[in-house]
């Protein structure tokens, strides 16, 4: 009896948190979403899909999704240069190391210092302004206050931060796959763009259909960067930012519900599109 | 892979775009945070008349970084951090191998099911679902207090159960079983056997959590707003009202939290990058 118990004793907490702070919020949320809540009141009316027609009849709420686009053009920036910087340094290079750990580094950085050195860079007059100057090109720029400029500027901070983690995941990836293999390609007259095409892509196949799931599902969160510089001024709310407005600064919290479920129907589908271009070979977990 | 034999023209421009390249990329990733670190080093009317790129007078003026650390509460911020960090990461290193261990050891009914179950919450992100947390959280009295960020750190973590499960596999089950004949029971053995030998997991998992809660802002900002429970990235984050316009400072508080980074990332860099690779591939 008590062996039979004994791996729910193990499990018993873990299932606990599993349960508390996963399922029933997105249980919650399901629900919350349909009604007209406002987070501390007792009356929870019941209203339907009125949450889910104001959302996408609103032209100023689904703006947001517009915004993601600027964070997955640069996600995909990202992903290119990634992989051009883990293969030039999976080969012989000097100084790898160095520029390795350069190359890595902002991705260990606070969130809120990055915006705080970005707030600095593109100051107008600012860092960025005056090494433009160097190489002739004058005048100050509203990095973050042109409406046509900020989202650029805020996506390549985002850039500027998660190539890091990207470019290292790449490099295992390709370190991973046996030296014997390039060798043999070597032997048989492949040149390093030949290995590249036709050993190294395919080679790190699932790393790469992960992180474009990555790039996806984070170019539709992004919060931190941009509720740090700009706080969502100038048409750079993200949806993230307006969830949190929508439900801690308007309470409503019924329409951040619903806001938060299209957001979650968004991820899960991009994730499932992902499965069925790359079927995942590495988990067999059970 | 290494042959040094005599290049063509085409060759050596290949080489040198190859480092120019690089140089181009450690220049842009460097320069902002250079500049900061001078800015930090200024004085405040310096800073207002000098351009960002010229340098400091005084390099080893510090005055800014005693104006931040002590205005900004910055010690107490650190210590906020500290605590939440430990319990944080001995929580998640627990239920996750609790988690693995349970998996990996027993044949029980409903297995499956329960290993879907931390699979398939593992495509919720996090940012989604805050607003129907934060309600739970709020109900169990943990708002503002520095356990809602631990029970939501420790609570919602499948990477480093996934991390776990991949160590635990490479444990050869004789080891449990020998234990067993001796007499061990089921905690013994994790405790006595299996612990000991995730020692690189543990590793793994205490580094990439370590990384995550150190630099988060979204839990602390939404659960914690008492400024008596700032922690690094909150505390930071309020320099922005009363010192929007001191840059020399709001740049020393910067420096202030990213130089521990620095020097935790200079000493294990090998682990950490393996920490990172392992967590996020396998």
């Amino acid at each position: 009896m008590l062996a039979r118990a004994t791996p729910w004793l193990f499990l018993a907490v873990p299932l606990a948190f599993l349960v508390v702070f996963t399922y029933t919020p997105v249980l919650n949320m399901l629900y919350y979403s349909l009604t007209s809540w406002d987070g501390f009141g007792p009356d929870r009316e019941f209203v339907g899909q009125a949450n889910y027609t104001e959302l996408f009849a609103r032209p100023d709420l689904f703006q947001v999704f517009f915004v993601s686009l600027f964070y997955l053009a640069s996600g995909a920036v990202q992903m290119v240069l990634a992989l051009y910087f883990a293969t030039v340094l999976s080969f012989d290079v000097r100084f790898r190391n160095f520029f390795k750990g350069v190359l890595f580094f902002p991705y260990l950085i606070n969130g809120v210092a990055i915006g705080f050195v970005f707030l600095y860079f593109f100051q107008p007059g600012g860092t960025l302004d005056s090494v433009l100057g160097l190489f002739g090109a004058r005048g100050d720029h509203l990095w973050l206050g042109d409406p046509h400029l900020v989202n650029w500027s805020l996506a390549s901070v985002s850039l500027w931060r998660y190539l890091g983690l990207n470019f290292v995941l790449f490099l295992g990836a390709i370190q991973s796959i046996p030296g014997e293999i390039h060798e043999a390609a070597e032997l048989d007259g492949a040149n390093r763009w030949h290995q590249v095409r036709h050993i190294v892509l395919p080679g790190i196949r699932p790393v790469i259909s992960l992180s474009a799931v990555l790039v996806v599902s984070g170019s539709l969160s992004a919060f931190e960067i941009p509720y740090i510089m700009t706080g969502g001024a100038g048409g750079s709310t993200t949806f993230v930012i307006q969830t949190v407005k929508l439900a801690f600064q308007f309470n409503k919290v019924g329409l951040a519900s619903a806001a938060a479920v299209v957001l979650l129907a968004v991820v899960l589908l991009a994730t499932w599109i992902q499965r069925l271009i790359v079927p995942d070979e590495g988990v067999d977990l059970v | 892979m290494t042959n040094h034999a005599p290049r063509g023209v085409a060759a050596r421009s290949a080489v040198a775009a190859k480092y120019l390249s690089l140089v181009a990329a450690s220049a842009a990733t460097l320069l902002p945070l250079a500049v900061v670190l001078m800015a930090a080093l200024k004085t405040g009317p310096e800073s207002a008349d000098s351009g960002p790129l010229s340098p400091p007078h005084d390099w080893f003026n510090l005055h800014n970084f005693q104006v931040a650390f002590t205005q900004g509460h910055m010690l107490r911020a650190f210590g906020n951090t500290a605590f939440i960090l430990v319990f944080s990461v001995t929580g998640t290193v627990l239920i996750g191998s609790m988690t693995a261990y349970a998996i990996d050891r027993f044949r029980f009914p409903f297995r499956k099911l329960t290993v879907s179950l931390f699979l398939l919450a593992s495509l919720v992100p996090g940012v989604t679902t805050q607003v129907a947390t934060f309600q739970i959280v709020n109900s169990f009295g943990l708002f503002n207090t520095r356990w809602s960020a631990i029970a939501l750190y420790t609570g919602t973590d499948i990477v480093s159960i996934i991390i776990f499960l991949q160590f635990m596999r490479a444990i050869p089950v004789s080891l449990d079983e020998a234990a067993r004949i001796d007499g061990a029971s089921p905690l013994r053995i994790y405790r006595t056997v299996i612990l000991p030998l995730l020692r690189p997991a543990i590793a793994t998992v205490v580094i990439v959590k370590g990384v995550v809660v150190y630099n988060d802002f979204y839990i602390p900002f939404l659960y914690m707003p008492s400024p008596e429970l700032g922690t690094v990235s909150t505390s930071l984050f309020y320099f922005k009202g009363p010192y929007g316009a001191h840059w020399e400072v709001i740049c020393a508080g910067a420096v202030l939290v990213i130089v521990p980074t620095l020097v935790v990332f200079l000493f294990l860099q090998r682990f950490i990058y393996n920490g990172f690779t392992r967590g996020a591939t396998k």
